[in-house]
């Protein structure tokens, strides 16, 4: 199978649902020729920076018989927008009874590690989550992104689909063709027998590091990538962690009210797979600081192998 | 632009039927019969009306939190909207929506808002798809003197006229946002002059004046078929009643001799239209009378069609969240 970047493949995924409906049409604000030369500047739209606008605008004109895919940029200015996504595109459909449908695909980079500071470094999914009416994707491969991009493209819902910064320029094989990734559906990433990690985006990668090193110790860590954060693979996630009876979640955002303790509530409350656990559960999430410039201390904030391997160690001690 | 009697007659009875609509929502939400909030349209219908008739079915318009005499006048049926005041399942939003939240996207009225400016970019968002269909689709986006403070309001008069969108912007400034009059928030009183900022025609046009906001939104509804670009239309209105009432509606704090000069004969949209129609002998007041009496047994009947609706059943609280 090819290789490409978790870019290329995103690009792949837009121009593939382009050629294939002429309703998908794009708003971002900055040019892309690539598109506008295949598409036209009228699918393609250049934008003024007016983030509530275009929200808007993508959402008004999903109600009106188009399929716009937004692209916020980092959705770090998604929240000069938050009265267009929380006061309407997530309530747009239930409060009018369900009589028109919305497919609007809001895209988004998100994530630190790129020595960016506090507003370029910001992993806010758990909010979107916090809101009914949104559906909410986080893939960690480049063939989950471009499968779950079409997929969003396709959903009659909106849809937030945050692409992590920190991925754009890795690698990994795309299958050939058509390839589209069903929302709502986890992926066992590794399996194994002892600890259940559950990673998000970038930290499903440095999971799986985790578990080639540990792997040498004679520990086997099954590493399960939700993919989609609403609606929640709960019942994967759940059979994992009965077949381990340990979990340990990792993701960059600071761990109150975070998905990452969405999905230990989602474990926990299940009376089978709590009565499975056989140590408490464990997140290993950001420092609750905006994330600082300087590599020192913004590598302190964020996860990493090691406090990955010291939860992993606990949840078995 | 002449109309004929029929249209004229239409026009007059949707001022009365929103007048008493409103009338009659806030009699039922003083005896508890309906829930929420009431933001009465009384005094400001000739704006809905007017512009609505300058649209044609396949329009589209996006309302605000006084959103009922928009509905009305784009057509939309009073006893699914009264359905929807009294939270019953035949309500437009099966009773998840209420007063606020009242659409018939069939009839292209995509909603009212219960956020100022709310709408306006959803309302691009619909001229953007009539544009790219080209069908000669026209949007027209009402909102009120609050919304001008808004940066919704000018991100959307900007990409709209940059994109030269078919829209109307349709603004009600009925000079109180919520209890604030325009002066007090306003560094420029005059809200025409947002439109030559922003590249496009502005025009004033009394708000009270149903043919005359008639006429003013047809040639801006041309103007955008042609692929002109939008208008800002500031119509120049007066809320008679208060912003908003729950259980009993609020103390008046506006001046008297102002209640009193917009509440005149010869101010009152319904009244002027009624003494233009019949000073023209188009109509005589029996006729009038007609249609009055006309409205009172509509708006019987959508009360008694409400309240013979069930109230929705709990079981249903998830349907409607995401589409198939």
């Amino acid at each position: 199978m090819r290789e490409i970047t978790f870019a290329q493949a995103l690009e792949e995924a837009l121009i593939e649902e382009m050629e294939r409906d002429e309703r998908v049409i794009t708003l971002a604000t900055t040019r892309a020729p690539g598109l506008e030369n295949k598409f036209g500047d009228k699918r393609v739209r250049f934008t003024p920076i007016s983030e509530a606008a275009f929200t808007g605008i993508g959402l008004g004109a999903a109600g009106s018989g188009f399929r716009p895919v937004v692209h916020w940029g980092m959705v770090t200015f998604s929240f000069v927008a938050m009265d267009q996504i929380v006061n309407q595109a997530s309530k747009i459909r239930y409060m009018f009874g369900g009589q028109a449908d919305f497919p609007v695909t809001y895209r988004c980079t998100t994530g630190g590690g790129m020595q960016v500071a506090a507003q370029h470094s910001q992993s806010p999914y758990s909010m979107f989550m916090h809101l009914a009416g949104l559906k909410i994707i986080l893939p960690s491969t480049p063939a989950d992104a471009k499968g779950l991009l079409k997929s969003s493209i396709r959903d009659n819902n909106p849809v937030v689909f945050f692409e992590c910064s920190r991925l754009a320029s890795t690698t990994g094989p795309v299958p050939d063709g058509e390839h589209v990734v069903p929302i709502g559906v986890a992926d066992v990433k590794r399996a194994g027998r002892d600890v259940t990690v559950v990673g998000l985006a970038y930290y499903v990668r440095e999971a799986l590091a985790v578990a080639d090193t540990l792997a040498a110790e004679g520990i086997s860590l099954e590493v399960v990538d939700p993919r989609t954060l609403v609606p929640m693979d709960a019942d994967a996630i759940r059979a994992s962690v009965r077949k381990t009876g340990r979990l340990v979640v990792v993701d960059e955002a600071p761990a109150t009210c975070s998905a990452a303790s969405e999905i230990v509530a989602l474990v926990t409350e299940d009376a089978q797979t709590f009565r499975a656990l056989r140590a408490p559960v464990q997140r290993v999430c950001a420092a609750p600081v905006p994330v600082p410039f300087s590599p020192p201390l913004e590598q302190a904030a964020l996860p990493d192998r090691a406090r990955i391997t010291t939860a992993i160690r606990r949840v078995l001690a | 632009m002449s109309l004929t009697k029929s249209e004229l007659v239409e026009i007059f009875r949707k001022l009365v039927l929103i007048r008493e609509f409103d009338l009659l929502a806030i009699e039922l939400r003083k005896a508890k019969r309906i829930y929420g909030a009431v933001h009465p349209y009384v005094g400001e219908e000739a704006v809905a009306v007017g512009v609505c008739a300058a649209l044609r079915p396949t329009d589209r318009i996006t309302s605000t939190h006084r959103g009922h005499g928009h509905c009305i006048a784009k057509g939309a049926d009073i006893n699914r909207m009264m359905a929807e005041l009294f939270g019953r399942v035949d309500g437009y939003c099966k009773g998840k929506g209420g007063s606020m939240h009242i659409a018939d996207f069939a009839i292209g009225m995509l909603g009212a808002n219960g956020i100022v400016a709310g709408g306006m970019p959803i309302a691009c968002g619909a001229a953007l798809a009539a544009q790219l269909e080209d069908a000669g689709k026209v949007t027209a986006c009402f909102f009120g003197d609050g919304a001008t403070g808004e940066g919704e309001f000018h991100e959307t008069l900007n990409i709209a006229s940059l994109w030269k969108l078919p829209l109307l912007f349709v603004c009600e400034n009925n000079r109180y946002g919520a209890g604030n009059a325009v002066e007090s928030v306003r560094a420029q009183a005059d809200i025409t002059l947002h439109a030559p900022a922003y590249g496009m025609p502005g025009i004033a046009v009394d708000g009270n004046d149903v043919l005359a906001v008639r006429d003013t939104a047809a040639e801006a509804a041309e103007r955008a078929r042609r692929g002109d670009g939008p208008t800002l239309i500031h119509c120049k209105t007066f809320r008679s009643l208060f912003h908003a009432m729950r259980d009993v509606p609020p103390p008046e704090t506006r001046p008297d001799d102002l209640l009193a000069a917009w509440r005149g004969r010869d101010r009152d949209p319904i009244t002027r239209l009624e003494d233009h129609l019949i000073g023209g002998g188009t109509v005589t007041t029996a006729e009038l009378q007609q249609i009055r009496d006309a409205v009172k047994r509509d708006l019987d009947a959508a009360v008694a069609f409400a309240e013979a609706s069930p109230y929705p059943d709990p079981n249903d609280l998830l349907v409607d969240m995401f589409a198939e």
